[in-house]
């Protein structure tokens, strides 16, 4: 920032001094400014604000095609578990458990996961390892969630329904998680390849926020007699709000994911804490049932479910960004 | 340099008129299960005439909606038109709407017992128990009373179904609605319904994928993906008493069966159709025709399609899996082609 102004300080001998443009379209400035520099800066200016208003218009649409089935059901919608096309109840309850329970679910297994990795990649691994393995773990990220559904179909089911979920029900039989017949499609299915999905984008920015650690708090921390262990912690400990954040933009990655969840789920509404249960998510639903719904109060209840996870995963990204930021520019202003 | 430009102008304007004006493009859109035979017509028709058709398959529920927003010449749909909709089209669109069949299709129920093997008979009432989670289990004594001889082991029945919209689903819950009371009340005919139990799979191949996996259970799928993938079907208990298989003569049976009674509007459902060799899943798919077309070119050309379509196109229904449709009814279909007018 200072040095933008010490620029326009230096040219303001040829020209008039220019004020920092206050109001969002600068035309006050369009005699003493370079005409170039205007055109440039109101355009850019524009196209981003293309990029809210394709945002706000979204919304708006989703909320006006919604509005049957919010004037019908009004909150009823969220708390129904009703969910009938042929008598035409629409409630989404089950939809939104099973968005928000495979989500955690992923969460509480990718977590510890992603943590070690980028523990490992930031603090532990040597230099020439840790580009290598970032590459891979980032490729993960790459890869279509087609993909992800059909080596759930072909290799995780078939190994669910045979070895983990008999088990599971065997030895853990007494909790309400592993109950029910073992279909190899369900909850847990989808719960663990949505762990693989959100897996490279915790770890990712994981690094990165305990890479933002300055080097002097590692180097005080050993200076004082710190182990390995001990130091990493520390880190860990000023990287918490990132981790956070950087948990968070995983929940919102697994809350939309669609084909890949749709695949191994087994497509049923209902609200069971058993893994073992066929599920449904609210991406998913949109996805099966959106071509063939005709009726107009059809289609209202399933863009009514779009317009909850539009805001359920904009609230998640919004939280999520807000603390990745707070917590890189703390760093940065330490830093200088 | 400015003769060259002019000239260069020219010639483009040129080929953007020629290219548009020549040709001209009927849009359609609907069903996804007619695709295949949709696709080969519009392509052999294509290199015949000239005229060119551009057919989406979203679905039939997107293919009655854009047909009642009119953003399409015509639309497809496996299962007919509700009067809401006929009535949103004449509201909108000012003018009715025809049905007419082109081929047939037919829901197969297929499971997956590797000691029992093929040709498990299956009656109405016993089908309709199962999907509705009243039988269990698969030695149960309703499915061995008219299976004798068959290895039926004490496992449990897993019901596999359609998560996604689907005509498939809408024939076959409209069979079960016409056998089973106790359907009707609980679940009813639609092409996404609320399911009583089961594991739902996207499209034909994923409820064809969870049978393949699944030792013990059970599902539907088309006759067509049935046939070519080679799964083991039932043959289900008909009308007039017969245990059938699906086949595509006893789907072309079921049609024959209902001519006699057919509705005028050619809306009918096949499901559970009287003859002695009528499987009782079959249906129809329709194409969606406005009857007044507000261009006369594309009216005409359409007009000339559908003809040509019921009697050469249906040559082509066998080889793509299809069921083709009997005489009597082509010869309806005519006389419905014959009232597409034009009328600005």
């Amino acid at each position: 920032m200072s040095e933008n102004i010490q620029e326009n300080s230096n040219d303001s001998n040829k020209q008039q001094a220019t004020k920092p443009a206050a109001s969002l379209f600068n035309l006050k400035g369009l005699l003493n400014k370079n005409f170039g520099d205007l055109v440039f800066e109101n355009t850019t200016r524009f196209f981003a604000f293309i990029v809210l208003a394709i945002v706000f218009l979204m919304a708006f649409e989703m909320v006006r095609q919604s509005l049957p089935t919010i004037k019908a059901f009004g909150f009823g919608f969220i708390t129904s578990q009703e969910w009938d096309p042929v008598n035409e109840q629409y409630g989404a309850l089950p939809f939104i458990f099973g968005t928000l329970f495979s989500s955690l679910v992923a969460l509480l297994i990718a977590l510890p996961l992603s943590l070690g990795v980028a523990v490992f990649l930031s603090e532990i691994s040597p230099k020439w390892l840790e580009q290598p393995l970032s590459l891979m773990v980032e490729l993960l990220a790459a890869i279509p969630s087609i993909v992800y559904g059909l080596f759930g179909i072909f290799v995780l089911i078939p190994w669910l329904r045979k070895v983990v979920e008999p088990f599971l029900g065997r030895e853990l039989g007494f909790l309400p998680f592993f109950k029910g017949p073992p279909y190899g499609f369900g909850m847990l299915a989808a719960a663990l390849i949505l762990t693989v999905m959100v897996l490279p984008i915790i770890t990712s920015i994981s690094r990165d926020i305990m890479k933002s650690v300055p080097a002097s708090q590692r180097e005080a921390a050993y200076a004082l007699g710190a182990t390995k262990w001990e130091t990493i912690k520390i880190v860990l400990s000023g990287s918490k709000s990132g981790i956070l954040g950087a948990t968070l933009l995983g929940l919102g990655r697994a809350v939309g994911e669609t084909m890949a969840v749709t695949m191994v789920i087994g497509n049923r509404a209902g609200i069971s804490l058993s893994l073992f249960d066929p599920s449904n998510t609210m991406a998913s639903v949109i996805a099966n049932e959106f071509a063939e719904a005709s009726s107009k109060i059809y289609l209202s209840a399933l863009i009514e479910i779009a317009l909850l996870l539009f805001i359920m995963t904009i609230i998640l990204n919004a939280v999520a960004r807000l603390i990745v930021w707070s917590v890189t520019k703390k760093y940065k202003v330490a830093v200088h | 340099m400015k003769g060259k430009l002019i000239l260069v102008i020219a010639v483009l304007m040129g080929l953007f008129s020629s290219s548009s004006f020549a040709q001209l493009k009927i849009n359609g859109a609907g069903a996804t299960f007619p695709y295949v035979i949709y696709s080969k017509w519009f392509d052999v028709y294509h290199q015949k005439t000239g005229i060119e058709f551009n057919y989406q398959a979203i679905g039939s529920g997107g293919g009655i909606r854009q047909v009642i927003e009119g953003t399409v010449d015509f639309g497809a749909s496996d299962a007919p038109m509700k009067e809401s909709e006929m009535k949103a089209v004449k509201d909108k669109q000012g003018t009715e709407i025809l049905h007419i069949p082109t081929v047939m299709g037919a829901v197969v129920v297929s499971y997956n017992l590797a000691q029992a093997g093929h040709g498990l008979k299956l009656t109405p009432e016993v089908l309709a128990d199962i999907f509705l989670g009243k039988i269990t289990m698969w030695n149960d004594s309703k499915i061995t009373a008219i299976n004798p001889g068959k290895n039926l082991p004490n496992e449990a029945i897993l019901v596999a179904h359609r998560s996604d919209g689907s005509g498939t689903t809408n024939i076959f819950t409209d069979y079960l609605t016409k056998v089973s009371k106790d359907w009707a009340k609980k679940v009813g005919v639609g092409k996404s319904v609320k399911w009583p139990v089961g594991l739902g799979g996207k499209g034909n191949d994923g409820v064809a994928g969870l049978i393949k996996q699944t030792e013990g259970s059970i599902g539907y799928v088309e006759l067509a993906y049935a046939v070519q993938n080679k799964l083991s079907y039932a043959s289900l208990k008909n009308k007039a008493g017969y245990y059938v298989e699906p086949s595509f003569a006893a789907v072309s049976a079921a049609a024959a069966g209902a001519v006699k009674n057919m509705p005028a509007d050619l809306r009918v459902s096949l499901t559970n159709a009287g003859g002695k060799g009528a499987y009782p899943i079959s249906g129809f798919t329709w194409l969606l025709i406005y009857k007044n077309m507000k261009n006369k070119k594309k009216e005409t050309e359409l007009k000339k399609f559908l003809r040509w379509a019921m009697t050469d196109g249906e040559s082509y229904a066998k080889d793509l899996y299809y069921a083709p449709l009997p005489k009597e009814v082509v010869k309806l279909c005519e006389k419905k082609i014959d009232q597409i007018t034009y009328k600005k």
